[in-house]
């Protein structure tokens, strides 16, 4: 049995290519200014233990993401983790222990694009990770009396985790003129709705695995004052945030003003470019068909060109080996 | 579990990890940037991209092949034939539903598709000729805190570690999941069959918890204080400079032929 | 009699190449108590993974005349019941009467039937008034036990294990190998504890670089010095 880390693709790991340059650029922004907070606080709070327990935490969600179970048939729920996380480790640590988990899952295994890395970190390391915290802190005040307060927590952390980033990456592909917001939101929305549930489920039943073995690793994750109230506060408006916006988007069937800016912004620069070289035209470009093929063919000889190199230095290589022999 | 390094003897693997790494990060930039429909631009693009597969000696076929994950995503970008700016085609598809078709929402589409499809096989590429620890000392080299660079260096060494134990864990539910002769319905239900994998997510984590403290012990016993020991950075060689520097400027004609070819 | 385990001319090569078994036959007859030996990488934890289906090598297996194959796997699991090495990588519920009650559930009984198989398989193991009790802060003797449990519950004909007395306490193994006396089923027990083999299994077969080298009386076995010093178990 070898499993692969990517089972099936991840529909919230956004390739490149979908997320417009300025999103993902203010997305980048976004997620390296809060990871330098992280980078403060978990110092503060675990010091000399930060990087094994981070490092080894990581690796456990990352491999911990390949456990599924079947739905039906041929599909399957697995989890992403970040509920988990905070509340085991408190939530600075967490984004710090998604975010290498989300950066390495793009670097090493393609999951999820190098110029969109800002806005998955983004969505799945810091939203996922602040909404669950506030959800989890919320929750298991509210239903501190009840014994299972703590799983139905549990419970609506992992699946506002889920759902809140997915709403926030429809949002991203709206600004980005990739996908329209009335179709984005609500189809990102449904999906991961349900998926949210998966996520709720196997969170749950952790949960319940380690209250009957360590009761007292729980304790992280419930509301801190002081140092955390920043991320609660931050949580709880993201998700609200969220939640008013996205219907607002989704009746916006042109998406946002944005992308005529940015499509503006692209004019400006191509226009930019004309006034500088006046009266220049490039015989065949003018004609896109002519323009294309003649690329075509440019580009069928340099890959040829540059296989045949190859298969020529290979062969020399032994010959010139028995030279020199 | 398998990492994407495969070892080969080519100057692409040669490359010092920093160029590749800021290359790759351009590459995916500058064809960001491309407008859509740039067609002619696109294709140069993905022939420099099939050239380095080439130079590195690995082959199209291997970077194809993992090349095609990328691809379902295209699944969020397809409503733009349909809705894209006019001028649209009404499609008659049912009696009484049509279907507006947009002929740039299609080359949007395309666009999207390609370029995707093109930045995947440069972060394949990347992956597949740069070692991991190379890439993350390049990583701290180009100024990525040095704790996070920590933490994701001590994941990737406990990451095969803790997956095989996922396997066992995963091997003996298997080994527990069996059926009755008879018409009973095996599997329990979908939220038992959740609940119990929560509960081997739990296991793992804790367990994984327990691990992190024997690793901090042992990092203890060897003299480990929490301070990091600073890289010593090299300059880049000439060699690589010039690499570099020739590949932004080919990046950026071709951009530059992307603004005038597309939009 | 037909043998309760047919192993015919099995051949398994990992994914990279590297051969780990060469046309391995072995017939077990009901009942019979054999134990499996051979120095570590012999192919042994390999084999017994073929036994219900985790690993599919070329060849033949048949499980009480069942063909060990896809189609087969749901059937196969509850004919063997295969106990490996390290009871953490088994139990993963939050109590013992759960881990125990997860073959039963998955097969589709109902609760009282559930119960009722949970009760006889911790009776068997000795362990009845652990039920309640959450695995991981077991003793490693317990949790082996209980392991053993989570797959009698099932009641396979044929049980598998993978060095039960690796990592145990001397009084916690001694328990164990008497556990093991007293169990009907067929077994198929691989090990390096050769003091276990001498009084538990009449039958020993070695196992050396993935192929059968003996497979005799272990009395004979045993006492052969040079086969032992051969094969890398002295």
């Amino acid at each position: 049995m070898h499993y692969s880390p990517i089972l099936s693709p991840q529909p919230m790991h956004v390739p490149d290519g979908f997320l417009s340059v300025l999103v993902s650029l203010v997305f980048w922004a976004l997620s390296v200014f809060v990871i330098g907070i992280a980078l403060r606080k978990t110092n503060q709070s675990l010091g000399e233990r930060e990087v094994p327990l981070m490092g080894v935490l990581a690796a456990a969600i990352f491999a911990g993401q390949m456990l599924n179970f079947t739905v039906t048939g041929g599909t399957s729920g697995h989890l992403l983790g970040a509920a988990i996380a905070v509340i085991l480790l408190g939530p600075w640590p967490a984004i710090l222990v998604m975010t290498s988990v989300v950066s390495v899952q793009a670097l090493l295994f393609q999951d999820g694009g190098i110029l969109a890395l800002g806005a998955n970190i983004f969505n799945m390391a810091i939203l996922g990770v602040a909404v669950s915290y506030a959800v989890y802190s919320l929750l298991s005040r509210l239903f501190k009396r009840q014994s299972w307060g703590l799983f139905a927590a549990g419970f609506g952390a992992a699946w506002s985790s889920i759902f809140v980033a997915s709403l926030a990456l429809a949002l991203q592909l709206s600004l980005s003129g990739t996908s329209p917001a009335n179709i984005a939101v609500p189809a990102m929305g449904a999906i991961h709705a349900l998926i949210g549930i998966g996520e709720g489920l196997i969170t749950t039943g952790a949960l319940a695995f380690l209250y009957a073995a360590r009761r007292d690793l729980l304790k992280r994750g419930e509301a801190r004052p002081a140092g955390n109230r920043g991320l609660l506060v931050g949580g709880v408006l993201a998700a609200l945030v969220l939640a008013v916006l996205s219907p607002l988007a989704s009746s916006n069937p042109d998406g946002l003003e944005w992308v005529a800016e940015q499509n503006g912004f692209l004019e400006t620069a191509r226009s930019a470019f004309f006034n500088i070289i006046p009266d220049y035209s490039l015989p065949g470009i003018s004609n896109p068909a002519l323009a294309t093929i003649a690329a075509g063919i440019l580009g069928v000889v340099i890959v040829f060109s540059m296989t045949y190199a190859i298969a020529r230095a290979d062969k020399r290589t032994p010959a010139q080996e028995s030279m020199q022999r | 579990m398998q990492e994407l390094y495969a070892h080969s003897h080519s100057g692409i693997h040669r490359l010092d990890a920093r160029v590749k790494v800021i290359f790759t990060l351009a590459f995916v930039l500058f064809l960001s940037l491309a407008p859509a429909r740039a067609w002619p631009a696109y294709i140069l693009f993905l022939s420099l991209v099939l050239s380095a597969a080439v130079l590195s000696r690995l082959g199209i076929g291997f970077v194809q092949k993992r090349a095609l994950l990328a691809l379902p995503f295209a699944l969020a970008a397809l409503p733009l034939i349909f809705t894209g700016p006019p001028p649209t085609v009404l499609l008659p598809v049912f009696p009484g539903l049509q279907l507006s078709y947009s002929p740039d929402g299609l080359g949007r589409f395309a666009s999207i598709a390609l370029k995707s499809w093109i930045s995947v096989q440069a972060a394949i590429l990347l992956a597949a000729t740069t070692r991991f620890p190379d890439l993350l000392f390049a990583l701290q080299q180009l100024r990525v805190p040095k704790i996070f660079v920590a933490i994701v260096g001590l994941m990737w060494r406990y990451l095969f570690v803790i997956s095989e134990e996922v396997l066992r864990l995963l091997r003996a539910r298997a080994s527990r999941s069996a059926s009755l002769p008879g018409a009973r319905r095996a599997g329990g239900s979908v939220a038992w069959r959740a609940r119990v994998t929560g509960g081997m997510a739990g296991s793992l984590f804790l367990r994984s918890l327990e691990r992190s403290d024997r690793v901090y012990s042992a990092m203890l016993s060897r003299g480990y204080n929490g301070e990091l020991p600073a890289a010593e950075s090299t300059p880049l060689a000439p060699a690589d400079r010039r690499a570099l520097a020739l590949g932004v400027i080919l990046l950026t004609f071709l951009w530059l032929l992307s603004l005038l070819t597309g939009g | 009699m037909d043998p309760i385990i047919n192993i015919d001319r099995l051949s398994f090569h990992y994914p990279d190449g590297k051969q780990a078994l060469f046309e391995i036959s072995l017939q077990v007859a009901r009942g019979e108590k054999i134990a499996l030996v051979g120095a570590n990488g012999a192919g042994k934890s390999t084999l017994l993974q073929h036994l219900n289906g985790i690993i599919e090598g070329s060849g033949q297996i048949r499980i009480d005349g069942l063909e060990v194959k896809k189609v087969n796997l749901g059937a196969v699991r509850a004919l063997v019941g295969v106990v490996f090495q390290n009871p953490d990588d088994q139990l993963f519920s939050p109590t013992v009467f759960d881990d125990v009650a997860y073959g039963p559930i998955y097969q589709g009984l109902d609760k009282q039937a559930v119960k009722a198989r949970v009760e006889q398989a911790l009776a068997a193991v000795h362990m009845g008034d652990y039920a309640a009790r959450n695995p991981y802060h077991l003793s490693g003797g317990e949790k082996k036990r209980i392991a053993i449990a989570t797959v009698l519950s099932m009641q396979p004909q044929i049980l598998v294990f993978d060095e039960p007395t690796a990592a145990l306490d001397p009084r916690a193994r001694r328990e164990l190998i008497e556990l093991l006396h007293e169990l009907p089923q067929t077994m198929l027990i691989a090990t390096h504890d050769l003091e276990m083999v001498k009084t538990l299994t009449p039958r020993t077969v070695m196992l050396h670089q993935g192929r059968v080298v003996a497979d005799g009386p272990t009395a004979a076995i045993l006492a052969d010095e040079d086969l032992l010093k051969t094969y890398g178990l002295w």
